[in-house]
């Protein structure tokens, strides 16, 4: 077994951190930005709404580098950091569709509309991602399932750009852009707060995956022990499943 | 390039010789244009709505091709074959690249007459060209992405299942390009020109796709 590093480390530090930094971001969120003039209240859901989506997208194009390091190494830790991406980015995914609806109904008063380019966008980059834990599960030979996944993986976090232009030609008007990655025209207090917000949702980010590849490392290095000091026989082989083990 | 050409023989003489695939997804484009007259509930369509109708058609027709594309490589042990070849595996994709681009276009030349003669209001006559035009395009993305998505889910246990639900998301990018660029030639009013913008999306995505294929294509080879 090559030498892998130890992921726990530095776990504590990036857990303060994150909580830190989220509290700081909730506090702002809700008595320093300012109210918006059109939307009232409901308009703060965007300091949670924008970095979900922004932190998800991320992440995804992160799987795919991740991928892109498997494919040329060949070492299955790749494949595990590439997997623990995309599937943080998915929970983080339903999070920012899940707000992004409920803004939507509060402010233009539906559930969903398909005119706005970069939510349709993202729901349609969701489901080709959503994919990626089928297409694992029904690979059988665990080298096989990596090495496929992240094919699938590099080609989606190419996708996500080409996807992004598609669809914002095929609206027939230009949208008012009240919002871009930088936080655009926001006067200073909101785009401070929106900052602070993205810094949190990433940090949150990061220190998830942290913790699932180090509870996933942990359990390889267990059954690896036990196996040497029980023998081969009394660790059962894993059951099928759609991640790297 | 001389190993590519002799799958691609070896493909389209298998299609001559058995008849398996084409005819299959011409007849269900057929039936996809019966369906969707009743389920429209029109005797003729323009503009976008026949842009999408076709479009759809084409597309889930091809879904069958794609399925089928490697599954006899699979089962007669054709992967193992080429393998075992001293040849450049990324022929392999280039052949079955363009086997599906030849199943589609010919598959295009029965269902877009069909479409015109059962379907469209306006005359086809007009909209030939740019309907060509982008069907080539969209043809050549549908081949790439398609080649690669059935080479990855050939070896899936639910390889029928896989290779659509994979393969319809990669695919929107091109088919929004594909169904909004043929809703000018087949307007209502008289056929109008293909925008441009349409055609650079196209050719775009064909292109960046064409050199993830090439490059991502050994990996799904390997064994």
């Amino acid at each position: 077994m090559p030498p892998t590093p130890n992921y726990g480390k530095g776990l504590r530090g990036l857990s303060l951190a994150t909580v830190v930094t989220l509290s700081v971001a909730f506090a702002l969120v809700f008595f320093y930005a300012p109210l918006d003039a059109d939307q009232g209240f409901v308009q703060k859901i965007f300091y949670l709404h924008v970095p979900l989506a922004i932190v998800a997208l991320c992440g995804f194009v992160l799987g795919g580098v991740f991928a892109i390091g498997h494919l040329r190494t060949g070492e299955r830790i790749w494949d595990m950091r590439s997997y623990v991406a995309i599937h943080m980015s998915l929970i983080f995914a339903v999070g920012a569709l899940i707000t992004g609806s409920i803004w939507a109904k509060a402010s233009w008063g539906h559930w969903w509309v398909w005119n706005e380019p970069t939510l349709v966008s993202f729901l349609i980059v969701f489901l080709l991602f959503a994919t990626y834990q089928p297409l694992r599960f029904s690979i059988d030979d665990p080298e096989r399932q990596g090495r496929y996944a992240s094919v699938f993986a590099i080609v989606a976090a190419a996708f996500v750009p080409l996807n992004f232009i598609a669809v914002r030609l095929a609206q027939g008007f230009v949208h008012p852009r009240v919002l871009t990655l930088g936080g655009g025209n926001l006067p200073g207090p909101m785009r401070l707060t929106f900052l602070i917000s993205l810094a949190g949702i990433a940090l949150l980010f990061a220190t998830l995956w942290k913790y699932e590849m180090t509870a996933k490392h942990t359990r390889m290095q267990l059954r690896a022990l036990r196996r040497r000091v029980l023998g081969e026989d009394t660790v059962r082989p894993l059951g099928r499943s759609a991640a790297p083990s | 390039m001389r190993t590519a050409v002799a799958v691609l023989r070896k493909d389209l003489l298998v299609e001559l010789r058995t008849f398996e695939t084409v005819p299959a997804m011409a007849l269900f484009a057929l039936t996809t244009f019966v369906i969707f007259h009743f389920g429209l509930g029109r005797a003729t369509l323009s503009g976008q709505l026949a842009a999408g109708v076709l479009t759809v058609s084409v597309l889930f027709s091809g879904m069958l091709g794609i399925n089928r594309l490697f599954v006899t490589e699979r089962e007669q042990g054709g992967f193992d074959a080429f393998l075992l070849a001293p040849v450049d595996r990324t022929s392999l994709l280039l052949a079955k690249a363009a086997a599906l681009f030849t199943f589609l276009v010919v598959l295009e030349l029965i269902a877009v007459p069909a479409f015109g003669l059962l379907l469209l209001g306006p005359s086809l006559g007009p909209a030939l060209p740019g309907l060509a035009l982008v069907l080539l395009l969209a043809d050549l993305g549908i081949a790439v992405i398609g080649t690669l998505v059935s080479a990855i889910a050939v070896h899936t246990r639910a390889r029928d299942l896989i290779g659509p639900v994979v393969g319809l998301p990669l695919l929107i990018p091109a088919l929004i390009a594909m169904a909004r660029g043929t809703a000018a030639p087949l307007a209502a009013n008289g056929a109008a020109s293909v925008p441009l913008k349409w055609l650079e999306v196209l050719a775009l995505y064909d292109v960046v796709f064409a050199l993830l294929a090439y490059a991502v294509f050994d990996f799904l080879l390997e064994d």
